[in-house]
């Protein structure tokens, strides 16, 4: 299974990366020796285990529904790169 | 001896009676870092004022005859990616370059509420991706102990400043060896709790299901100090246990005489340099006259430990950093016409190379067509990995190995090659994929660079491993030992 230069444009753009024609060129070559070193764990059988996503035994942490404390709208839309009437503010969507 | 020499422990009882004032503390490791750090170059941000402001109020109050907590007054520093509120967090990365947080992390409202004195925020691998320090977007930190080398990665920051001097104590974090592999090429203790042990609030996320947060100290009683100031349930994070939290430094009391120590045969690979080998071999052998019953074992699935941490960390990594669009804070590219480009551009810029590098993995892993291939094969081995612990702690109360295969590497000598940077988490990284806890302490030097011995140990235990630990750092004479590269 031999990673493209195709194939890290399409995974480029889902991960919202505009890489330069040398980054696709480097990823190309690392990308393909990095995958065929995780190839390695091919060599187990791994028919009826069970998938570990996550260590704990929690699931569904539930707590009371009460209105709590939020940040300031102001005090949050400081970092913001572009504000306007106390929104976040983009180009153009459509 | 110099005020900034002392172990936490030390500072502690000299504050508690008056011997030494909390601004006379800060003050001294304040002119430290002014001298040292244009070498060292741990720190991103100083917050020299602030720092001396708290230790103004922790003295006034003593002054006055308040109770104070058991870190009152003591000067430490955060890795980048803990979130300080209204002091800038920047993750080493140019995405968040100007980020300046609204809430602060549980670890950081804890510490502060223990009296802690922050002097300032520590260099880090971006994003917390690396083993060097080297991708770091704004410079390099160096090893205290030889200036030409890395000092880990990728809390190399918090690991240099405490070899250095430049703070009492630190944190860090620890995904893959974040923690220990810097603990180690720096000659300091670090620990990475079991995961849920601390809460992970305001900690910037890399791998939410093995991230964890933990300490560095100079000696195994300071890391059980601040371990026991940040420990504990957080509602604020759902994944943070809810059982009581034990006396760490009470544990540490005791002889270690009839503990079982197993040591897996894996850890000791062709790959290991023999120097390092060796020192590790004799620490163990000093565990075995203290009393330890020290056996050999296997766990068969090592080996398969780093590519299942190299598909599972980055398909974490590639979700949770989808977050850096520059729509609500960092860096923006703010030439882009559309939403689109803007997305794009921003983080092509934003994120250094090797972010890049583990988005396009993770991505890959988890996209259609490769998810049961990479990302599910990855789970079900991470089982048989975390079934090799679980049969090892019915054997055993802990068990040892090297931290790091080799001692710190030059600076420059890996950045061309991922795949050889990743080998130095060889032994790290099966400690976060079971979720246990692993503690790294300086066991000997080789060329002159010290070694770290790993000690880990049962989900929650972490009184066992702090125990042997501290039983072998009372009788090694590492203690005492100064960094070359900066006396």
């Amino acid at each position: 299974m031999r990673i493209t230069k195709k194939d890290v444009e399409h995974v480029a753009l889902l991960s919202r990366l505009d890489l330069t024609e040398e980054e696709k060129e480097a990823y190309t070559k690392q990308l393909n020796s990095i995958i065929d070193y995780m190839n390695k764990i091919n060599e187990l059988d791994t028919e009826g285990v069970e998938p570990t996503a996550h260590v704990l035994p929690i699931y569904n942490v539930m707590r009371e529904d009460e209105v709590g404390e939020s940040l300031d709208r102001e005090k949050v839309l400081e970092n913001a790169p572009e504000k306007e009437d106390g929104q976040f503010k983009v180009p153009r969507i459509v | 001896m110099e005020l900034y020499e002392y172990s936490v422990s030390a500072l502690k009882k000299m504050l508690q009676n008056k011997k030494v004032s909390s601004r006379e503390v800060t003050e001294a490791f304040l002119d430290r870092i002014e001298i040292i750090d244009g070498k060292v170059q741990a720190y991103i941000t100083k917050t020299a004022e602030e720092a001396l402001k708290k230790a103004d109020e922790i003295d006034s109050k003593r002054q006055k005859g308040e109770e104070l907590p058991s870190l009152a007054g003591i000067p430490m520093a955060l890795k980048d990616n803990l979130c300080t509120k209204d002091i800038k967090t920047t993750c080493a990365s140019k995405n968040l370059y100007n980020f300046k947080p609204p809430y602060s992390a549980t670890v950081v409202e804890k510490l502060e509420k223990n009296g802690a004195v922050m002097l300032g925020k520590l260099n880090m691998d971006e994003f917390a991706m690396g083993s060097s320090c080297e991708n770091s977007r704004f410079f390099s930190t160096r090893n205290p102990w030889d200036l030409e080398r890395v000092p880990g990665g990728s809390s190399g920051g918090s690991a240099a400043a405490v070899a250095a001097r430049e703070a009492s104590y630190t944190l860090g974090s620890d995904t893959g060896g974040s923690i220990r592999q810097p603990a180690s090429f720096c000659g300091v203790v670090g620990l990475k709790p079991t995961y849920g042990r601390v809460s992970r609030y305001g900690l910037v996320a890399f791998a939410s299901s093995l991230d964890q947060i933990g300490p560095f100290a100079n000696t195994v009683e300071d890391v059980a100090l601040v371990l026991q100031a940040i420990a504990g349930h957080d509602p604020m994070d759902s994944t943070s246990v809810d059982i009581p939290v034990p006396d760490y430094s009470e544990a540490l009391q005791g002889d270690i005489k009839g503990m079982k120590i197993g040591i897996p045969r894996e850890y000791f690979p062709d790959e290991l340099s023999s120097d390092v080998k060796d020192v590790v071999q004799k620490g163990i052998k000093k565990l075995e006259d203290l009393g330890a019953i020290v056996e050999e074992c296997s766990m068969p699935h090592t080996e398969y430990a780093l590519p299942t941490y190299y598909i599972v960390a980055p398909a974490e990594a590639s979700s949770n950093l989808a977050r850096y669009d520059g729509v609500r804070y960092g860096y923006r590219d703010k030439d882009a016409k559309n939403v689109l480009e803007m997305f794009m551009k921003t983080r092509n810029e934003g994120f250094g190379e090797e972010v890049k590098r583990r988005i396009m993995i993770g991505t890959y892993a988890l996209s259609s067509g490769y998810y049961d291939a990479y990302y599910l094969k990855a789970l079900k081995v991470r089982t048989l990995i975390r079934r090799d612990f679980e049969s090892a702690f019915e054997k055993y109360d802990c068990l040892v190995s090297p931290t790091s295969p080799s001692v710190a590497f030059k600076l420059g000598d890996r950045v061309d090659d991922p795949l050889a940077m990743y080998l130095s988490d060889l032994f790290t990284v099966p400690a976060n994929m079971a979720g246990i806890p692993a503690i790294s302490l300086p066991c000997g030097f080789s060329e002159g660079l010290p070694v770290g011995m790993q000690i880990m140990g049962k989900a929650f235990a972490e009184e066992t491993i702090l125990k042997v630990a501290h039983a072998f750092e009372k009788n090694s004479d590492f203690q005492g030992q100064k960094p070359r590269g900066v006396e």
